[in-house]
């Protein structure tokens, strides 16, 4: 129960005030620009557009400013925004075949059409703390290489020559889109995507690390990641025809499982599918471990108890924001319920009391 | 491998919108203040009426299941649009990812232009040099991608 | 769409939808009271009222079904620029537009469910003239009572009766509108 609470204007007044001052910290040091965290902090900018489920770099890097680097308060920000914004529309679905990849690489194959392109990847450094950072130095510039436009098909593509792979056919139905019907169960794979791409990155890092561990039956192998810009597409009523009306940076995996086969179906590999704005590879690659679990149904494989093949559990806790909403309601005022719970022990003990007193009176007597 | 017997694929007809599509695209892609500063360096703006004054909003950006299979909401994008009418009666849109009115307006401008006598002006002043800085911006990026593609190699086995 | 559909939207969307909004707002709480809505233009034979409620409530999550004369070409073209609003048939509209013979039958549009009254059609009727006076109406947002000139008064009662079920009435004419929510009772 909810009481309302008077009294708190100026301390909060106040709160805002000292908040602002502690945002900024020592004065002596330079502001930090939403230019700078937009390209300097980008995976960070990543990450908010991707949770926060609204790809637009400065509006994330401003969040991020405000928040004062709580990713989770910026996201919050984020989802608060897009809630004013009229929707004009739905984009045709973005085809990642077509990706500029940045980054693209292969654990299945080494040698496949376009290769294995490292990009700009953490993946070869030796995590030692870098000193020379912490002094400004000269912007870095990376060797360019003379190329020409190749194709970087699907790997899924040629294991679907051999039909050694589950097809993914197309199906152009429009899809449900739980910003505007409440989730509910059973939820089928395509809300299940957009649920796994705006979840909390550690909540679904847990559970694709837990399914590696045991916690279902999937060992899969990543058969792609890439990361590159892909356009969108939109059609324009007014016009009569669809335009191109933007690019965006995306992370795709895709990964590769094997499957035994039933009386009906040869064995082949099944599929996992992990897409998100931005550069968020460990996102991709969870979410589509995840996304994999969470097909046992449709696989006709069987229930063995894992968290992640548990649709509600996975969905229902999978989003931060509606999970520190409620966490952090806790922090309101329950004086009342407290009161309550208060008098419900103190008359507990009371009668805990009376009952080992008249105890020992009969056993005197 | 095409069989030489195979009588040759019509080429279908031209799309009679794939010009438009294209500038348009080649606009919205633009980075924000190139197209107002080349359209203000070849022309002078034009009178006009707003038929929607430029906007914000946002557009559900969507994929497919497994790259191939069926759509899913990934995430909305901000979007500005706009539309305009010059006093000659040409219509101009613009629809362009983020939120930016002034890019809006003047890619609006650009593609009502470019339905008039002017559009050799626009397309020299302003569409060939989007072009041209959109592919040096990506084959610069392309090239440094390829630098990190692996050349494997294997190491020769000694015979004995 | 040529330059006439794509005109006559609001000038200002979000100060006109504001003042809009509070007009249609106005007419639900009281019922029986005419408030002037004006801002948009849309094409005939739409009135200027019936425009600016379909700008201020409809977008693309609200399907529109559109009666009679006001289904044509140019109305289409202008709601779908203005509004982005999806056409329906009646079972699947969230709001329907046109002359009050031209929408029948009533049974066509959805009433909501138990669990959600709210995932009902409200009636946007096209009127030749809205007058305070003809059949009466008391209930809630009704001091005493009030008077309006609905088309006919049997059905207003047997929507009333479906309460919390039933549609929902907007009145329009020129720049003028009254609304009839489904709690009035109307004689």
């Amino acid at each position: 129960m909810y009481v309302a609470v008077k009294g708190g204007e100026r301390a909060i007044r106040n709160a805002h005030a000292w908040l602002a001052e502690e945002r900024r910290g020592d004065p002596d040091v330079a502001e930090l620009s939403v230019a700078q965290i937009r390209e300097q902090l980008s995976l960070a900018v990543d990450r908010v557009m991707a949770e926060g489920s609204l790809y637009d770099p400065d509006l994330a890097a401003l969040a991020i400013k405000q928040s004062r680097g709580d990713l989770i308060e910026a996201i919050f920000l984020i989802r608060a925004y897009r809630a004013t914004l009229p929707r004009f529309g739905a984009s045709r679905p973005v085809d990642t075949g077509a990706m500029a990849c940045d980054r693209r690489i292969s654990a299945t194959f080494k040698d496949l059409p376009g290769g294995q392109v490292l990009g700009p990847t953490f993946d070869y450094t030796h995590r030692l703390l870098d000193f020379a950072l912490a002094a400004e130095g000269e912007a870095p510039e990376a060797p360019g290489r003379e190329t020409a436009p190749a194709d970087v098909p699907h790997v899924t593509e040629f294991l679907n020559r051999e039909g050694l792979i589950e097809e993914a056919p197309p199906d152009d139905a429009p899809p449900p889109d739980l910003t505007r019907e409440p989730l509910e169960m059973p939820a089928d794979r395509a809300l299940r995507l957009q649920a796994l791409t705006r979840s909390d990155e550690g909540f679904t890092l847990g559970l694709a690390y837990s399914t590696q561990r045991g916690y279902g039956r999937t060992h899969a192998f990543v058969g792609e990641l890439r990361t590159g810009a892909v356009t969108v597409e939109m059609d324009v009523p007014e016009l009569g025809f669809a335009v191109e009306i933007g690019e965006v940076v995306l992370t795709e995996c895709e990964t590769v499982n094997q499957f035994k086969g039933s009386k009906t179906e040869p064995p082949q590999f099944t599929r996992g599918y992990g897409l998100v704005f931005g550069r968020g590879e460990r996102k991709a690659i969870s979410m589509s471990l995840v996304d994999r679990a969470l097909r046992w149904e449709e696989l006709g494989e069987d229930d063995v108890g894992a968290p992640a093949q548990d649709a509600e559990f996975v969905l229902y806790h999978a989003d931060n924001i509606q999970a520190t909403g409620f966490l952090e309601h806790i922090k309101l005022p329950h004086y009342v319920d407290f009161q309550a719970e208060l008098e419900l022990v103190r008359k507990m003990r009371r009668e805990a009391q009376d009952a080992g007193a008249v105890q020992v009176r009969e056993a005197a007597e | 491998m095409k069989d030489a017997a195979e009588p040759e694929a019509s080429s279908p007809d031209p799309d009679p919108n794939g010009p438009r599509k294209a500038w348009m695209g080649l606009m919205a892609k633009a980075p924000e203040g190139r197209v107002a500063a080349l359209l203000d360096a070849a022309v002078t703006r034009p009178a006009f009426t707003w038929l929607r004054a430029p906007e914000i909003g946002s557009a559900m950006v969507r994929a497919r299941a497994g790259a191939t299979g069926a759509p899913f909401n990934l995430g909305e994008m901000t979007v500005t649009r706009c539309a305009l009418a010059l006093e000659t009666g040409e219509i101009g849109h613009a629809c362009l990812q983020g939120r930016r009115k002034a890019d809006a307006a003047a890619a609006a401008l650009a593609d009502a232009l470019l339905q008039t006598d002017a559009a050799p002006i626009l397309r020299e002043g302003v569409l060939e040099p989007l072009q041209a800085e959109r592919d040096a911006a990506r084959a610069a990026r392309a090239g440094k991608a390829a630098a990190t593609k692996v050349d494997f190699f294997t190491l020769a086995r000694g015979d004995g | 769409m040529d330059a006439q559909t794509l005109s006559g939207g609001f000038a200002d969307p979000a100060i006109d939808a504001a003042h809009a909004f509070r007009g249609v707002m106005e007419a639900m709480a009281r019922p029986g009271t005419i408030q002037t809505v004006g801002g948009a233009a849309p094409p005939a034979p739409l009135s200027p009222a019936a425009g600016a409620v379909l700008l201020t409530l409809c977008d693309a999550d609200a399907p529109v079904h559109l009666a009679g004369a006001a289904d044509c070409e140019a109305v289409r073209g202008w709601l779908a620029f203005h509004a982005g609003a999806p056409l329906a048939p009646p079972d699947r509209a969230m709001f329907a537009l046109g002359a009050w013979e031209d929408l029948m039958p009533l049974f066509a549009y959805p009433v909501g469910t138990p669990s959600h009254p709210d995932r009902s059609a409200t009636l946007i009727v096209e009127r030749a003239d809205l007058r305070a006076e003809g059949a009466t109406l008391t209930g809630p947002g009704i001091k005493d009572r009030a008077a309006l000139s609905l088309p006919e008064t049997a059905a207003f009662q047997a929507n009333r009766r479906l309460f919390p079920l039933g549609l929902d009435f907007i009145f329009t004419c020129g720049d003028r509108l009254a609304a009839l929510p489904r709690t009035t009772e109307v004689a």
